[in-house]
């Protein structure tokens, strides 16, 4: 009896260590899928948190600096403005849509920070799994046509 | 026509399922053999039907006919013929006549080879898995048909998702896990069977060990081919990311994997009878709710989920599954009743418990990982993601307890070892893997994780060579055999069991290149003008041309760098963009030059319009190379163990054409030596 007793109690304990740990862990590693909105309905709370921020990337905001990598750019939706700032070159989607101030959707990583600004580490253009025909599909070799004028090395996949 | 066609074999699969099962629970409880018999052959009828169905849908994808609703779902002309094939389980409705044909393959596979065999759980296994059929054939007959007729029939169709059609690895991985997923409704029909009829000692376990193996097999070599998938496809250098699709594959392999641990005790000790039947239920249920959440749109959001009738259908199937599971369970307690296992702490019996109840912990870890965001999202209505983190931070200690036990276990003797056979076998792994250790931080290995992964590593290794060399240098005392001889008479003797140190052999190699790749990855960004290059860690990076091009069902659009070393250039790496035409998207493709050391990756992350830039990421990624052969071994380990149970060995006499292929001198099988 004493020997189920202490290994009852180990499992018990071994139980409520991992589900310490899974949980803590859990609540760390959280990641908030918000649009602007309610970004900014979080007031003070939104400050660091880790978020997905979700949104139509505003028309004619897009500041890119080629030299210094800096992007910035305004996410919105039906009830807020967020500026976001992040680092590095932006997909080609994102830049082909904006230089042609065509809709587009984008989600970034990162979190609000104390200046108003949303630092992002990771822009990615939005997407489902389930896509969608494009409204502009018609369009859409504009963009690399120069690029056929080499065709002799296109052949070579 | 081919819409008829497919409706009658799918509605003949249904009804041919159901009647099946019920005449196979209706002789289970008379116990006629004749009923039996007759449950065998409703199993072949709907193997039968089940692939006219999907030949049918083949003969429909390859005939572009889009009066058929997958075909007008997925297919197009322009899509060459081999992704046109393939396509066949890019969908959701296709996925699951594919899941159909497969379950099955399998049944009518179980139910032929053991037709003269296990004549008391027959019966019950052939019922549990038609109905399992019936289940899938109800979904394709009702809310997943994919022979729905279309009217008007469209001149084209938009083609499949072009993530799909990027690669042909997309023709390989999916397969494979489906093989696996599918093939784990087996051994759940064994267990099930088990418990109806009340036999839950040895002989289901004997059953059903191959019936494990295959798909178990088939799913490790389904997971690392999709890790190697996103690797060559998705772009960002990385292979696992925590992503809910990857848990629903990994989620019944852990469960599949405690198990093959865990019936090994049952068979040796006569004990774990519940908890065998506890797992085998979890791993069927697991890789449902798998094929749930990524089949359902739950994903996406909790109320895509609810305004299909899948979602609903397999919630349904669950549930059912684990309350009958469950009641037959507490119905057959007195029989389940076991002697308790351990006799001493440093024995085998206890690797395989903790081995077992971390693979449970791990289950639940990622289990939890995986549903918090639809649970908080049902219950509380936000959007929540579970960042990589939370599942790196909680499976890197139970990865690296498993990797000890690993060693460890398999040079424990079962019951109770003795302080001298522990010294002879611990001294010289554990003096080696110490050195081993000191060497690395002395060459600089300042990354305490990753260093002592290294050193469990080569602990690991050490403890799985013994198991190989005290025996075959026991064999050449004992016999004077050469060394191949040797090591060919001890490995035949026990294919099973070496079979699986050689899995764990490559469990370790897979180990060393997740942890080195994850510890030592370099990434970088530039910006090229053609002609220029840039120099990152040991290699340069030219950018040469960028130019666009037309294939059948795409553009692209291409850029050519030449990448060595120093001075000079070794090669040329082409990553691409693709257009396709139903896609706002462009797909990028990276180019990937593989070394043993480390392989540079680079992905075209942008161009400009006029061609006077291109942007590239390139990513230095140590060892990777060495997960894909790390699971190659795995595979190739797993099926030596297999070629000793039934089918392989009875058939093709394994044992003889494996030793010939070692050893060019006859030797006798079956010799008893040291072991």
């Amino acid at each position: 009896m004493n020997k189920k007793l202490t290994l009852a109690i180990g499992v018990l304990v071994v139980v409520v260590v991992f589900g310490y740990f899974a949980f803590g862990g859990l609540g760390r590693s959280l990641v908030y899928f918000w649009t602007p909105s309610e970004l900014l309905a979080e007031g003070d709370a939104a400050y660091g948190t880790s978020v997905r921020l979700g949104g139509m990337v505003e028309p004619g905001s897009v500041r890119w600096d080629a030299e210094t990598q800096d992007l910035r750019f305004r996410l919105v939706d039906e009830g807020g403005i967020v500026e976001v700032q992040s680092v590095g070159v932006p997909p080609q989607m994102f830049l082909e849509a904006t230089e042609h101030n065509q809709p587009i959707g984008a989600v970034v990583e990162g979190s609000l920070t104390r200046e108003g600004v949303f630092r992002a580490t990771n822009l990615m253009v939005k997407h489902s799994e389930e896509y969608r025909a494009p409204q502009h599909a018609g369009e859409k070799d504009e963009y690399y046509r120069e690029l056929f004028e080499d065709q002799g090395a296109g052949d070579g996949s | 026509m081919t819409s008829t066609i497919g409706y009658i074999s799918v509605g003949g699969a249904l009804l041919l399922s159901l009647a099946g099962a019920t005449l196979a629970f209706v002789g289970v409880r008379t116990g006629n053999p004749g009923m039996a018999r007759l449950a065998r052959r409703a199993t072949y009828g709907v193997f039968g039907l089940a692939t006219l169905a999907i030949g049918t849908m083949v003969y429909a994808l390859v005939a572009h006919d889009f009066s058929v609703s997958y075909v007008a779902q997925v297919g197009s002309r322009s899509t060459p013929l081999f992704y046109t094939v393939i396509s066949l389980w890019s969908s959701l409705d296709g996925s699951i006549l594919f899941w159909g044909w497969i379950v099955a393959g399998y049944s009518a596979a179980v139910v032929y080879v053991y037709r003269n065999r296990h004549r008391g759980l027959m019966p019950a296994v052939t019922g549990t898995l038609l109905a399992v059929n019936a289940f899938f054939w109800l979904l394709l007959a009702w809310p997943a048909n994919p022979f729905t007729p279309v009217w008007p029939v469209p001149a084209d169709g938009p083609g499949p998702n072009p993530l799909l059609q990027n690669h042909p690895f997309m023709g390989l991985h999916p397969p494979l896990l489906y093989l696996g997923y599918v093939g784990m409704a087996v051994p759940f029909a064994f267990g099930i069977a088990a418990l109806v009829t009340g036999k839950v000692g040895g002989d289901w376990i004997r059953a059903v060990r191959r019936w494990v193996m295959a798909p178990w097999i088939f799913l490790t070599a389904g997971i690392v081919a999709g890790a190697w998938w996103s690797y060559e496809v998705l772009g960002w250098g990385g292979y696992w990311a925590w992503d809910p699709v990857e848990n629903a594959s990994f989620l019944p392999w852990l469960t599949a994997t405690a198990f093959l641990h865990s019936i090994m005790v049952q068979e040796r000790r006569q004990t774990l009878k519940t908890w065998n039947i506890l797992l085998v239920i979890a791993t069927f249920v697991l890789t449902l709710f798998g094929t749930f959440l990524t089949r359902s749109g739950i994903l996406e959001s909790v109320h895509a989920f609810s305004e299909g009738l899948i979602g609903p259908f397999f919630l349904g199937f669950i549930a059912l599954v684990m309350i009958v599971s469950l009641a037959l369970v507490v119905w057959r307690s007195d029989e389940l009743r076991s002697e308790p296992a351990l006799d001493s702490i440093a024995s085998r019996e206890t690797a395989f418990l903790l081995n077992n109840l971390l693979f449970v912990a791990f289950t639940f870890t990622v289990l939890l990982g995986t549903m918090y965001p639809i649970l908080a999202e049902a219950a509380r209505g936000v959007k929540v993601s579970v960042g990589a983190p939370y599942f790196n931070q909680m499976s890197v200690p139970i990865a690296l307890l498993l990797i000890f036990l690993l060693g460890v276990g398999p040079a424990l003797p079962w019951r109770r070892g003795s302080p001298e056979l522990l010294r002879k076998k611990f001294l010289w792994p554990t003096a080696v893997a110490l050195l081993a250790g000191v060497i690395l931080f002395a060459l600089g290995a300042r990354h305490l994780l990753t260093l002592f992964t290294l050193t469990l590593a080569v602990l690991a290794t050490g403890l799985i060579v013994g198991e190989f060399w005290l025996p075959v240098k026991a064999r050449r005392q004992n016999h004077g055999e050469g060394l191949g001889a040797a090591l060919a008479t001890v490995v035949n003797k026990n294919r099973r069991r070496h079979g699986g140190y050689v899995v764990h052999l490559g469990v370790i190699v897979m180990a060393v290149g997740i942890a080195l790749s994850s510890t030592y990855r370099a990434e970088t960004e530039a910006t090229l003008r053609p002609g220029q290059a840039v120099a990152f860690e040991d290699y340069t990076v030219r950018l040469d041309s960028l130019y666009a091009g037309r294939e059948p069902h795409r553009d692209f659009v291409e850029a050519a760098f030449s990448v060595g070393s120093g001075g000079s250039y070794s090669g040329v790496l082409r990553p691409r963009l693709n257009y396709y035409p139903m896609s706002t998207q462009p797909i990028g493709t990276p180019a990937v030059r593989t070394r043993p050391r480390e392989d540079l990756y680079l992905s075209l992350m942008a161009y400009a319009q006029n061609g006077s830039t291109a942007t590239v990421n390139i990513i230095v990624n140590p060892m990777v190379v060495w997960i894909w052969v790390g699971g190659g071994i795995c595979v190739f380990g797993a099926l030596f163990a297999i070629s000793s149970m039934g089918f392989v060995a009875e058939r093709f006499g394994g044992r003889k054409k494996k030793t010939a292929r070692e050893t060019p001198k006859p030797v006798e099988a079956g010799v008893g030596g040291a072991d």
